[in-house]
């Protein structure tokens, strides 16, 4: 895609946009409707526009394929840790009130702040992890064809 | 528009229209989801359906071949299957309540009892981010564990990370496998 000027004058012009509308959907999720799932895609959705516009290999420079694979399962691991730290704190699993047991709606706000990111950050890896799959194979198809 | 969104999709033979139609069709359907006060479940349709998984087909287009095969067989066994399939669910959906009654057992059930326990519990606005990651927070944990599966799954398939590692391995010394597992 190198002779496309427009594309990726708009393209610069909105990756920040979209990495600043996902960050809103994720943290403004129990505000609005959103959440971790849609945020996640979204911010995928930041980097694969990235990757179509200016050849995967600068996308993946931004965001390497090692880092993304750890992301997937950090994410998970970040949910699961938090029932586990409820469980350490003498609660039942997943319940909240263990991170702030003075103030329980404290508490449950930022479980389900964390919780989110951990659901958030899982899908922006995946996606992103799946799109590199895909364009990391030579396509059949050159750019005539279409 | 739905339905002719998905009629011109089943007529249409071009696979690179018929992958921007389905995206329409679930722009489409988001703003049904919108009408219908289902403010998230469109927000999802519109991010998930519409935009990352055209955007996932056309990358499979280009691994593949612009136009469908034509089919030999007959049509008429498919055909049969789905308007069976239809009728059935088109039968399942007339016990239903009527949409938006107030006593049906989505209403009566644990509904009410979150609605008007989410304000002294959680203070959150969104009583559908409070639902999915607290009440229902096992559930949520699920997905999210699904959905790590799954990319894990389309990773050793298709990735090739596994060929390319037996071909760093082919030219190392076969006793160092210790960070290859």
């Amino acid at each position: 895609m190198r002779h496309h000027l427009i594309l990726r004058v708009i393209t610069k012009l909105l990756v920040g946009t979209i990495f600043l509308f996902a960050l809103y959907v994720q943290f403004h999720g129990d505000y609005s409707p959103g959440g971790g799932f849609q945020a996640g895609v979204i911010m995928a959705v930041g980097f694969i526009l990235y990757g179509i516009v200016f050849s995967l290999d600068k996308a993946q420079k931004v965001f390497p394929p090692w880092l993304v694979h750890k992301l997937v399962a950090f994410g998970v691991l970040l949910y699961g840790g938090t029932g586990i730290y409820s469980i350490l704190m003498g609660y039942a699993y997943l319940d909240y009130t263990a991170i702030d047991p003075n103030h329980p709606s404290h508490g449950q706000h930022l479980g389900i702040l964390i919780v989110e990111l951990g659901v958030g950050i899982t899908v922006t890896g995946v996606m992103v992890a799946v799109y590199y799959a895909f364009a990391a194979r030579t396509p059949v198809l050159s750019d005539e064809d279409w | 528009m739905l339905i002719v969104t998905a009629l011109s999709v089943v007529k249409t033979r071009s696979l690179f229209a018929i992958v921007a139609l389905s995206g329409v069709f679930s722009l489409l359907s988001a703003l049904l989801f919108i009408t219908w006060d289902a403010v998230d479940v469109a927000f999802t349709e519109a991010a998930v359906g519409a935009g990352i998984s055209t955007v996932l087909m056309l990358g499979t287009i280009a691994l593949t071949s612009r136009t469908e095969k034509q089919s030999q067989r007959s049509n008429l066994l498919p055909l049969v299957a789905v308007i069976l399939t239809g009728a059935v669910m088109v039968y399942g959906t007339l016990d239903m309540p009527k949409f938006g009654s107030p006593d049906t057992p989505v209403q009566t059930h644990v509904g009410p009892d979150y609605l008007k326990r989410i304000p002294d519990d959680i203070h959150v606005p969104n009583a559908v981010t409070a639902i999915l990651a607290s009440y229902r927070g096992y559930d949520t944990l699920g997905e999210t564990a699904v959905v790590f599966a799954a990319g894990i799954g389309v990773l050793m398939l298709i990735s090739g990370l596994r060929r390319r590692r037996m071909d760093d391995n082919a030219d190392e010394d076969p006793s160092d496998k210790r960070d290859t597992t």
